[in-house]
Formats: structure tokens, C-alpha cells, sequence
């Protein structure tokens, strides 16, 4: 509109009109907002949205650095400086927390890829519509559930008692096992867990991608006598390269923050006998507020996955930049 | 189509990688649904089978009797399906307004304000002030303790939809909106009267998502809504029946059954089937608006 072009013409003119600069770029500013009104109204709603429930909390961050208590409320409670932070780390909480959210992440998401563009690409090769079709249903399905019916579904087959899994080990003459105190299995079941519920979800960004590979570069590569093998190899996993680099350098950036509900529902937050494989930092947070009431220590951790999460996006953000500059996000 | 196909002889490479296809494929498909059916299954099945001889796929003593208590005491599951419906019907229809209209204003080529705007909401998916501050704003200051408000506001909107909605929106040609503004009509009238009946398809998919969410919201009802409320969210209600024997007692307490007799196990199931099962009726008619959402929102808005 009028905006960009009226705050460039002062630059042309002479100095006389340098002294009068400040009045008529305040004039040109209220009148852009003028201008921009409506849209600007329209915005209103969501930017107060916002404001509310995602900047307000911050200035809350300052909880870390104060022995917080109810009567003294938040800024008024003693200052205690790093004190909360040097506890996570003599305590080797931070550490644990810290291991345990970035290692689930990493599995989740190279595991989670690999199998994305395995069922993608297995996906078009089928040639039976009405089960490239059904199959596609069902594996979406898990993604459309809540993580608490998730929970019943584990407990379904892991539990002790009555689990489908120790029915089976019953039955072929094994030693039952107690799942839910033993933390060694559950790095496995939930990233198990996981994929379960998000490839279906996953791949079909990865399928829109096979499915806008050039037919005519495939039909070329059939008729020069290529097998699926050769195609694959050579057309199709070149092809989605850039979509896989993309996909996992966005979710690098998301790599200190955990999967509440899917950690929750499977495991709960006061599972102590599982905290070593299966506490991560959303978990002890919750913790923090819900059981301990020690607000304190918990936005002492979570200050320093914000900051620290923050500091992996920026590096992520600078790696897209480099690789594929038109897909960075700042 | 297919003539060329046929012409093609399939060669021992392409058949096995069909093959692992088919293999993988619909195993991977079975092993999303067995789970489903192990809960129905389980729910159909009696308590001393259960005891017996564990969860099954398939019922080895058939039994009805814990459908017969949840319907028998319904009045708990009703009333939270209808605080679930009447959070996610508000919620959705507010949301989607919201949204789109955001999507729309921000997408505007000639609106000075677009790129801070869209930064403001995108760097909060950056850096959050934890859970901690966010309990005490909504729980104290905002005092929406015990409030379906604490449910409703959280869900109306994410930066995820708001991008998605931008790159629906992309599709439609700005002269659109120019050659409206050449004939007189204001921006919010642009909006309302040609952009909205234009984007059908991309409401559709925004409001399942935003629907989906508050359907199965538990988080902020767990945190807000405290178990001195009678009605809960439907999810929420799911989460007290599966995790705890005495939520189910106080449940069924009005039935007269002998409290030591209550099929707890296969009441968890039956409860599942009840809360979930209509939604999962209405997936497939719903399901190709997902696939289009995910589609879309995948190119970076």
C-alpha cells in the first residue's frame, strides 16, 4: 500500500525537510495503521490469544531463580540466584532429564523416518487400489486416538495379570515379565509405541512426495528395462532427499521437547521404579507442580529447555540456510 | 492405463519388492488395528475368563455384563460426553473463525503489519515459559480453576493451524481480493463474503484438526478441572475408569452390584468402546480432509 512508498520519500528530500522528519514519520506511521485497520482488527483476536496464554507465562520463568512459597507469591518470594539450577545438576537430574529427552527424540525421529519413507515408497509400488486404499485407513487410525485410550492399550497386552503379552509367554512355556518395574524395556516399547501411532500419520507427507515424482522419468527408467529395485535406488530415494533433510532438520529443533501425553499415558509421572529410562523433562516438570510443589525446580528446568531449545533451533535454522536457503524458517 | 503396464514384463526384482510390499504393508495395516479389536474384544469377554486367562483378541467367555453397568449408571458418561461435544462444538466453530480470519489478514500481500504479526506467533513455538507459569496464570490469575473455559481457551488456536491456513489461503489469487476492494467492499466483508466460501475445503480440514483436539483433550482438563466437578471431559473420564479401581467403585456405587463383583477390567474396555466408538465410526468419511491438511501444511507456510 501507500506505506513503504511514503517512508522513502523523506530520504529524497533536502535537509530542510530532514527537520521536520520525526513529525512527518509519525504521521505516516499512524496513518499505515489507519490504513491497515481492518486486517490489523481481524489479527486482534489471535494476537490477544497469544499474549495470554503463550508471552504472559514467560516473565513466570522467573520462578527459577527464587525459593518460591504460596503467601510471598511469585516475584516476591526469597531470590536464590543459581542455587536451583546447581541442585539439577549435583543431583544429576539435568543430566538424566536432559539424555533421556534427546535420545528418545533422536530414535523417534531417524526411526521414525526410515519407516515414513519405507511404507511411502512400498505404498506406491502396490498396484491394488482398494488396498493401497484400506491399508492407508489403518495405518492413519492410531494417529486419530487419544494418548489416554493409548495407555489402555498398552496396559491391554503389557499388563502383569492379564496382559496379551505374558498370555503369550505363559503359553509357550516362558517366565512372565513385570513390565511396569522393569525400566530396561521401555526405551523399547515406546518408541515402539510411538511409531505405532505416527507412521501412517508420517508418511503421507512423504507418499505426496513420491506421488509429485515426474511419471514420465519413471515410465522412461521402466521402458530402458529398470526394475523396481533400480527405480527406487535411483530415482525415488534421490527424490525425496530434500524432503527427508528438511523434515529432520525441523524436528531437530524440537529435540529437548518431549511427548507428554504419549510418556504419561504409557508410563505416569510417579513411576519411580521407571524414572532412570523414562523420565524426561516434560515428565519431571509435571512432577514438580502436580506432586512435589516445588514450582521452583520445575521452571528451573523448564528455563533451561526453552533456552537450550532455543539455541538448537537457531543452529538447525542455520543449517537449512545453508543446504536449502528458500526453506529456512528466519 | 494399463495396456503399457501389462507390456512390461514384471522381472524377478519388481515382483519380490512388490511382494515385501504387500507383506509389509499389510501387516504393518494389521498391526494398527488389532489393537482396537483387542479392546472390543476384551470388553465382551467375563471378568473370571479375564481372570483366568488373561485379555484375548477374541472372547472366550462372552459376556455383556460390563456394558450392562456403564449403561446401567450412565449418567457420569453422558454428562461427560456432553461437556466434551459442548467444548468441542464452541471450540471449534470459535477457533475456525479465528484462525481462518488470521490465516486470511496475514496472507495479504499489502497488509503493512504481516510479517511481524506471523513472527510474534511463530516465535511461540520457540520459547515457552513452561508449564509452571502457565498452571499458575490460568489457575490463579486468570482464577479459571474448575472453569470448561480453562478446556475451551487453550485449544482455540495453534501456530501450526494458523500456518496451514496461510498456505490455503496462498491459492487464491490476490486480484481476487483487489478487484473487491476496487468495487467498494471492505476488508472484513472480502473476507467473510468471498474468501471464506472459497476455502471450504481448507475449513474443513482446519476444523477437524481443532475438533480432533478438543475431542480428545485431557491435559488441560486434568490440570484445571479437579475431580470435585462432577462432569469432566469425556477422555478425562476414560483416564479415571483406567487408572483407577476406586474412580470405577465410586462410579458404579449407585448400581446394585456388590462392589467386590464389578468386572473392573472389562469395565475399562467398555468404557474405552463407549467414549471412542462413535468417533471412530465417523473416521472414514473423514479421513481424506486429514490427509489434504497434512499435505498442505507440510510445504513450510
Amino acid at each position: 500500500m501507500n506505506g513503504p512508498s511514503a517512508a522513502a520519500a523523506p530520504s529524497d528530500a533536502g535537509p530542510a525537510a530532514q527537520a521536520i522528519a520525526p513529525k512527518s514519520k509519525r504521521r505516516t506511521a499512524w496513518r499505515t495503521l489507519l490504513g491497515n485497520r481492518t486486517l490489523l482488527l481481524m489479527c486482534l483476536p489471535a494476537i490477544a490469544f497469544f499474549l495470554v496464554f503463550s508471552y504472559l507465562p514467560m516473565p513466570g520463568l522467573y520462578l527459577a531463580f527464587v525459593q518460591y512459597n504460596y503467601t510471598d507469591g511469585i516475584f516476591k518470594s526469597p531470590f536464590v540466584g543459581w542455587d536451583n539450577f546447581r541442585f539439577l545438576v549435583i543431583t544429576g537430574d539435568l543430566w538424566r532429564l536432559t539424555f533421556n529427552t534427546i535420545a528418545y527424540n533422536v530414535m523417534f525421529i531417524l526411526l521414525g523416518n526410515a519407516l515414513q519413507i519405507a511404507v511411502a515408497i512400498l505404498l506406491n509400488e502396490l498396484r491394488s487400489k482398494w488396498f493401497k486404499k484400506v491399508s492407508q485407513s489403518l495405518m492413519f487410525l492410531p494417529y486419530f486416538i487419544s494418548f489416554v485410550l493409548i495407555g489402555l492399550i498398552a496396559y491391554n497386552i503389557l499388563s502383569y495379570d492379564y496382559g496379551l503379552l505374558n498370555g503369550f509367554l505363559k503359553m509357550i512355556g516362558a517366565d512372565p515379565v513385570k513390565t511396569y518395574s522393569n525400566p530396561h524395556l521401555w526405551p523399547f516399547i515406546i518408541v515402539v509405541t510411538y511409531l505405532w501411532q505416527s507412521t501412517g500419520y508420517g508418511s503421507i507427507v512423504y507418499f505426496a512426495a513420491v506421488m509429485g515424482l515426474d511419471s514420465e522419468i519413471v515410465e522412461a527408467a521402466e521402458i530402458d528395462g529398470a526394475n523396481a529395485l533400480q527405480r527406487i535406488s535411483y530415482i525415488v530415494l534421490p527424490w525425496l532427499k530434500p524432503t527427508f533433510i528438511i523434515l529432520l532438520l525441523f524436528s531437530l529443533g524440537g529435540v529437548l521437547r518431549g511427548n507428554f501425553g504419549l510418556f504419561y499415558n504409557l508410563v505416569g509421572a510417579n513411576n519411580s521404579a521407571l524414572y532412570a529410562t523414562t523420565d524426561i523433562i516434560e515428565t519431571y516438570v509435571f512432577r514438580s507442580l502436580m506432586t512435589n510443589f516445588n514450582f521452583s525446580m520445575g521452571s528451573a528446568v523448564s528455563l533451561y529447555q526453552s533456552v537450550f531449545g532455543f539455541c538448537v533451533v537457531l543452529f538447525a535454522n542455520w543449517l537449512v540456510k545453508r543446504m536449502s536457503p528458500d526453506n529456512s524458517l528466519f | 492405463m494399463s495396456a503399457p503396464r501389462t507390456a512390461i514384463r514384471v522381472d524377478g526384482a519388481t515382483l519380490l519388492v512388490r511382494t515385501i510390499g504387500y507383506g509389509f504393508i499389510g501387516a504393518f495395516a494389521l498391526v494398527c488395528l488389532l489393537p482396537f479389536l483387542l479392546v472390543v474384544g476384551t470388553s465382551f469377554t467375563s471378568e473370571s475368563s479375564i481372570a483366568r486367562h488373561g485379555f484375548n483378541l477374541w472372547p472366550r467367555v462372552f459376556s455383556t455384563f460390563a456394558y450392562k453397568i456403564v449403561f446401567e449408571n450412565p449418567d457420569l458418561i453422558i454428562g461427560s460426553y456432553w461437556v466434551t461435544i459442548g467444548i468441542t462444538v464452541v471450540g471449534t466453530a470459535i477457533g475456525l473463525f479465528i484462525v481462518a480470519m488470521t490465516g486470511y489478514a496475514l496472507q495479504r500481500p499489502d497488509f503493512h503489519y504481516r510479517n511481524q504479526i506471523s513472527f510474534f506467533i511463530y516465535f511461540t513455538t520457540l520459547f515457552t515459559g513452561g508449564l509452571v507459569p502457565y498452571f499458575l496464570l490460568i489457575n490463579q490469575y486468570l482464577a479459571l480453576k474448575d472453569n470448561y473455559l480453562a478446556v475451551l481457551l487453550p485449544g482455540l488456536l495453534s501456530p501450526f493451524l494458523i500456518i496451514m491456513m496461510k498456505s490455503f489461503v496462498r491459492s487464491i489469487p490476490h486480484a481476487i481480493t483487489e478487484s473487491a476492494k476496487i468495487d467498494g467492499a471492505g476488508d472484513f466483508t472480502i473476507f467473510l463474503r468471498l474468501i471464506l466460501p472459497m476455502t471450504t475445503p481448507a475449513l474443513a480440514t482446519i476444523g477437524l484438526f481443532i475438533a480432533i483436539g478438543y475431542w480428545n483433550e485431557w491435559y488441560n482438563a486434568m490440570l484445571f478441572l479437579s475431580p470435585d466437578m462432577k462432569y469432566r471431559t469425556l477422555q478425562l473420564f476414560l483416564y479415571g475408569v483406567v487408572t483407577s479401581a476406586d474412580f470405577v467403585k465410586n462410579s458404579a456405587a449407585a448400581s446394585n452390584v456388590d462392589l467386590r463383583d464389578l468386572p473392573l477390567e472389562s469395565m475399562k474396555m467398555a468404557t474405552a468402546v463407549v467414549a471412542t466408538g462413535p468417533v471412530i465410526l465417523l473416521y472414514p468419511f473423514v479421513q481424506r480432509f486429514f490427509i489434504k491438511g497434512i499435505t498442505v501444511g507440510a510445504v513450510k507456510g
